[in-house]
């Protein structure tokens, strides 16, 4: 008993999975096979993901009568799964259509994520090696490539790189010139889509290459220090614990760029008193160069505004919306200042008189409220320039004041725990993870942070603990997995 | 227009004689209604069937041709009330719904139909939205059909198969005076086949025969004594006269094999499947060639007894193979083989799961389990290989992806409004409906306390319409609000004198189901026709309080609500949000503009920025948006763990994500990109001298950073 060739494409919206199967349709049809084809959108027609099933039997097997053809994929019956996406990959697999005696499985390796994934408040991104790896396993063959940067390059639709990637597998019995008869026959896009079709048939040649691992970094920091005073510095980077020395290089630069070579030199004294304290795996000091450098850094106004208004953003922004080389775009941006951002911006003594006087409350509120401003018109773009030339004050501002207030206490508790714990220490350092964002967000996370570190004050909290109270603060944004914890 | 236009399959309808038909089940299934010599049509779109009041919409030439009315019916039973032009006139009808949710709504006019009988061939061409992909309750249409004696057919689902069973359903409502389901799945209304083509039939009596020659007939009027007479009617003539028909035209198939002491039975749809469960367990060939016999219930209500009897008779055990439940046909088959005093055991449920559709998997092993216990050397011994991988690790890994709204849609402003009402003013008791506005109570919204039908959002806080204090808000479509909600929810509301707050989203289409045009839509089916307002409506049936607000305007959206919440006005409150459904308009505007770039006019496109430097991973814009183009992806600074936001290039620049920062204080990293295309002389002016300006200051900072590098 001869069984049909069984396909299974599993695509999301507006990734082309039914034209994908009209042109497997009418290829196995023009080829003397008998085709049947059939899908599952429901909901999933939003956003969601839909299944395509098809099966092709040759005519010639049963003297023209046609065979009784399924409608819905059986495990372990499934000769091709194409998927449009890694998660449906996985998906599919999931739900045992992948198997090792059948299965070519023909994946794009980008993501498109979930709602879930996405609206976390720190990575709610799902494990893509886990997923690679499984796929390995339980495939026959495994064929895997990013579809859409491809896609995205030859200026075509995925669903024409994935006929090209099953024509390239060689699972089908039809020539390479019947696949692109296909396309030629339903006649839209047709030179895209075969253009498409020839990069997806080439990438499918090749076996799977699992991404190289970013090389953890080894050896010395050679930078591109161009001062005495700079280069003193990559010295003493140079001179830290080996682990230590990606982070704290990424810092230094972060804050020379954030403020100047100053800050960068005063961060790293930082980072060597605690590295003297320390012992190899160097956990703390590298954990430490991390978070020091983000806080140091801190989101103020004039970090926005110096971002905003520099020629690198400008060139980074035009590739992103993808505007041609001399077209001429407007970049307006949405700003929001509270009056806390705007008071503090200003030199402490003033900032204090403001905060006092109601009248001058009243004037600088003035400058508050939702605003949009388009950085490439004159006007816009030199308030920000003078914005960002605060940087000359920074140091200061009644922001860094308060910052770098916090920043001292929060040391000063580091260094109290690493005395008796030094597991509680490394995880005291970690809880600069929930101080992100501005407005409601900003305070919002500086509470979550205080009110941890009142429990650390307490006394008698665990290293253990006090990870579970960071995990809880980023579980949800009203707090209610903290307050129970807490209540616990 | 719908959201799929088939200008181009619809030429398919034409096919004469002999001619062969490619393409979908349900475009199969118009062709079939065609070639039946239907005189008029209608229904109510909803998956699987949306694409054929699609299909009928977008075939108006060929339909006026043939003389066919195609009626856009405003409600499921507004579509099966039509079909009372069938009782005394010898008129071919169809109609179309998604079931069973549209079958309970019109399960009013059905029972009505069913009691009168009909004169004319009356079809109700039902989606069975059943299983994988569904959207609704899962429950079985078949109770109707037992209910109100209207017969069920479940063809098996092949082209050829599907088109023969439709052009004798005719037949067999005509014969025996009774309207009767015709049930495809999801996977039977896309499925892709072929047959061969007849000739379509022009209606040989007509629509306006039937004006110009009324007839009335008594007997045939839903009252009493005539209703007795009518149950009656239905037991002693029609029902008989349907089984025979069945008999003499072999609607039910029997596939015999060489087994001769087994049997399968089951019903048509589930033919494919049953073909593949044996032949995975080496029981039948390619061709369907069984061992097992078979009898196939191409029509699943009525049962025809003495088919069943004679198929059964020399058997130890049948399986009864019947998806959902309750099993009634098992239960019946219980009965008619007590009658018939046969030996034979019945299989069922026993082997096969109660609830949950049949798929391959589950049919094997559930044929298996029936020949383990009768037939155990049938049984093969080898077990299929399955996954070799580790499940519960790639459980973990792979996140559900649930529906959501789509790029732009003009409902997420106004649940980002709501979700930040919530947020100030606390949790509010919200009714929700059936439609997009749906997925408002998904992630990340999360706004709705109930759902319980459609256009039913506004009749469902109608227990707390006397409660003067907190109020309750109630959610519904454009579309809900002209299928039933106008009367059911807010006349209703006015006349019990209700406090609360109603919200109608007025998107212009039944967006949910692909775009199809109602009564307020500002183009319609009708062109010409004078539109409908929701806001006249409303204050038609007495409401005093009324407001209309666009969508987009976040802030204003959420005062509006808060007003309503605290207004001192009693009575029912009514805000229209209106905005229109961006798919919709995407599809109208993007090729004029795409148009007017080639042709040299200046144009803007706008889309939406999300700074990386600034973003902080926090994400809190994405739990206000869930914007399928605001997505994530890793942060470039390698000391920041969280991944960032970040706008895709299916970005519609509608504004809702910078509108959020600005309204819920988030934060600045959104920036409106606007693309000129042609620009003006007067554009290049401006350009070159602010370019001027701002890359002088920029290059002087740049030269500044530069002396000093790391």
């Amino acid at each position: 008993m001869t069984r049909p060739i069984t396909i299974v494409i599993s695509a999301l919206g507006g990734q082309g999975g039914g034209v994908l199967t009209n042109w497997l349709v009418n290829m196995a049809e023009q080829c003397d096979y008998f085709a049947q084809s059939t899908s599952v959108p429901g909901v999933a027609q939003r956003t969601g993901a839909t299944i395509y099933y098809l099966e092709i039997f040759p005519k010639a097997e049963t003297k023209n009568i046609p065979p009784v053809m399924a409608l819905m994929p059986m495990p372990g019956d499934v000769d091709i799964l194409v998927a449009a996406e890694l998660m449906e990959a996985g998906r599919a697999a999931q739900r045992q259509l992948v198997t090792r005696d059948k299965t070519t499985l023909i994946a794009s390796t980008h993501r498109v994520f979930s709602i879930a994934e996405k609206m976390a408040m720190g990575d709610g991104t799902g494990d893509s090696d886990v997923v690679i790896r499984a796929m390995g396993k339980a495939a026959k063959e495994f064929i895997a490539f990013d579809m859409e940067s491809l896609a995205a390059s030859m200026n075509c639709v995925i669903s024409s790189i994935m006929f090209g990637a099953i024509a390239g597998s060689g699972r089908l019995p039809f020539a390479r010139e019947k696949f692109e008869d296909a396309i030629r026959a339903e006649g839209k896009m047709v030179e895209a889509n075969l253009k498409g079709f020839d990069a997806g048939y080439r990438a499918a040649e090749k076996p799977y290459e699992p991404k190289k691992q970013i090389q953890s970094f080894a050896g010395k920091i050679t930078g591109h220090a161009n001062s005495k005073q700079a280069e003193a510095l990559i010295e003493r980077i140079n001179a830290l614990p080996e682990v230590v020395q990606e982070f704290a290089y990424a810092g230094a630069k972060k804050l020379l760029d954030y403020q100047d070579i100053d800050y960068a030199v005063q961060y790293l004294t930082i980072v060597e008193s605690f590295a003297a304290k320390d012992k190899a795996p160097h956990v703390l000091t590298h954990e430490l160069a991390r978070y020091l450098a983000l806080w140091m850094a801190f989101d103020d106004v004039i970090k926005v505004a110096d971002i905003k208004t520099r020629s690198a953003r400008v060139r980074k922004y035009r590739a992103e919306v993808r505007a041609k080389p001399e077209q001429i775009i407007h970049m307006v941006e949405y700003m929001h200042p509270r009056l806390e951002e705007i008071i503090g911006t200003l030199p402490v003594p003033m900032a204090k008189l403001v905060q006092k006087s109601s009248f001058l409350t009243w004037f600088f509120k003035k400058f508050t409220g939702p605003r949009l401003s388009d950085t490439t018109k004159i006007s816009s773009f030199l308030m920000l320039y003078f914005m960002a030339s605060l940087r000359s004050i920074r140091r200061k501002t009644l922001r860094y004041d308060q910052e770098h207030t916090h920043i001292t206490g929060w040391l000063n508790q580091v260094g109290h725990a690493l005395e008796v714990d030094y597991d509680l220490a490394v995880e005291i350092i970690r809880c600069q993870r929930l101080i992100k964002g501005y407005g409601e967000t900003h305070a919002r996370g500086l509470g979550n942070f205080k009110a941890i570190m009142a429990v650390i004050d307490r006394g008698q909290v665990t290293a253990g603990k006090v990870g579970d109270m960071r995990e809880a603060a980023l579980a949800d944004d009203e707090g209610k997995a903290l307050k129970q914890l807490f209540a616990a | 227009m719908a959201e799929r236009s088939f200008a181009k399959e619809v030429k398919k309808l034409r096919l004469g004689a002999g001619a062969t038909f490619h393409g979908e089940g349900i475009l199969a299934v118009t062709k079939g209604l065609l070639q039946s010599g239907v005189a008029y049509v209608g229904g109510y779109q909803g998956s699987p069937v949306s694409h054929l009041m699609d299909v009928l919409a977008d075939a108006q030439d060929i339909l006026s041709e043939l003389g066919v009315h195609f009626e856009a019916n405003g409600s499921e039973a507004n579509a099966a009330a039509m079909l009372s032009a069938s009782i005394s006139y010898p008129l071919r009808a169809a109609v179309t719904w998604k079931s069973t949710v549209g079958t309970n709504v019109a399960s009013d006019a059905l029972s009505n139909l069913a009691s009168a009988g009909v004169i004319g061939g009356t079809v109700i061409i039902i989606g069975e939205d059943y299983g994988e992909g569904a959207s609704i309750m899962q429950e079985r249409s078949h109770a109707f059909a037992m209910k109100s004696q209207m017969w069920l057919i479940n063809p098996r689902p092949n082209l050829p198969k599907m088109v023969d069973m439709l052009e004798k359903s005719f037949q067999l409502s005509e014969v025996s005076n009774t309207p009767l389901f015709f049930q495809m799945r999801i996977r039977a209304c896309h499925l892709h086949g072929q047959f061969e083509t007849k000739d379509n039939i022009r209606p040989s009596f007509t629509l306006a025969d039937a004006l110009e020659n009324p007839i009335r007939e008594a007997d045939k009027i839903i009252l009493p004594p005539f209703t007795f007479l009518q149950e009656k009617h239905k037991i002693e003539q029609r029902w008989p006269a349907a089984v025979k028909f069945i008999v003499d035209n072999g609607l039910n198939e029997i596939f015999d094999g060489p087994q001769g002491d087994i049997g399968i039975i089951f019903e048509g749809g589930l033919y494919n499947v049953v073909i593949r469960a044996l032949q995975t367990l080496g029981l039948a060939d390619s061709l369907g060639e069984t061992q097992v016999p078979l009898y196939v219930m191409n029509v699943t209500y009525p049962l025809v007894d003495a088919e069943l009897v004679n198929f059964a008779r020399t058997k130890r055990a049948v399986l009864m193979v019947e998806e959902g439940q309750p099993n009634y046909i098992e239960q019946s088959l219980n009965k008619i083989f007590n009658d018939g005093e046969l030996t034979c055991k019945i299989s069922g449920k026993d082997v096969l799961p109660t609830a949950g559709e049949y798929n391959g998997q589950v049919m094997t092993n559930g044929i298996a389990a029936f020949l383990k216990k009768y037939r155990p050397d049938l049984t093969p011994p080898e077990v299929r290989p399955s996954s070799v991988i580790d499940l519960s690790e790639l459980t973990q890994a792979i996140p559900a992806r649930p529906p959501g709204l789509c790029t732009g849609c003009p409902e997420r402003p106004f649940f980002a409004a709501m979700k930040m009402l919530e947020k100030e003013y606390g949790e509010i008791h919200i009714s929700a409906d059936i439609g997009c506005n749906s997925f408002g109570t998904l992630p990340p919204f999360q706004i709705g306390n109930t759902i319980m039908g459609y256009g039913l959002g506004a009749a469902s806080n109608a227990a707390f319409s006397s409660v003067r204090g907190k109020r309750a808000i109630s959610i519904m479509g454009d579309g809900g609000f002209w299928h039933n909600g106008l009367t059911s929810g807010i006349a209703s509301a006015v006349y019990n004198d209700n406090d609360n707050v109603f919200i109608i989203v007025d998107n212009g289409y039944a967006a949910a189901t692909g775009g199809q045009y109602i009564p307020s839509s500002t183009r319609s089916l009708k062109q010409n026709e004078q539109k409908a307002r929701i806001q006249n409506a409303v204050q038609g049936v007495g409401v005093k309080w009324v407001r209309t607000i666009h969508s987009y305007d976040i802030g204003d959206v959420k005062a509006l609500v808060r007003e309503a919440m605290t207004s001192s006005h009693y009575g029912p409150k009514v805000i229209v949000i209106e905005g229109e459904c961006m798919l919709n308009r995407q599809r109208r505007e993007k090729p004029l503009k795409s148009q007017n770039i080639k042709s040299g006019l200046r144009e803007v496109k706008a889309r939406f920025y999300v700074e990386a430097e600034t973003c902080t991973g926090d994400h809190a814009c994405i739990r206000l948006s869930g914007c399928p183009s605001l997505t994530i992806k890793p942060s470039p600074d390698i000391l920041r763990e969280d991944p960032v936001a970040y706008v895709d290039n299916s970005c519609v620049g509608c504004g809702v994500c910078g509108d959020n920062a600005h309204e819920a204080v988030l934060c600045p990293s959104f920036s409106r990109a606007e693309l000129i295309f042609n620009p003006s002389l007067w554009d290049r002016i401006k350009n070159s001298v602010r370019q001027g300006v701002i890359g002088y200051l920029q290059r002087r900072t740049d030269r500044k950073r530069a002396r000093v590098m790391l």
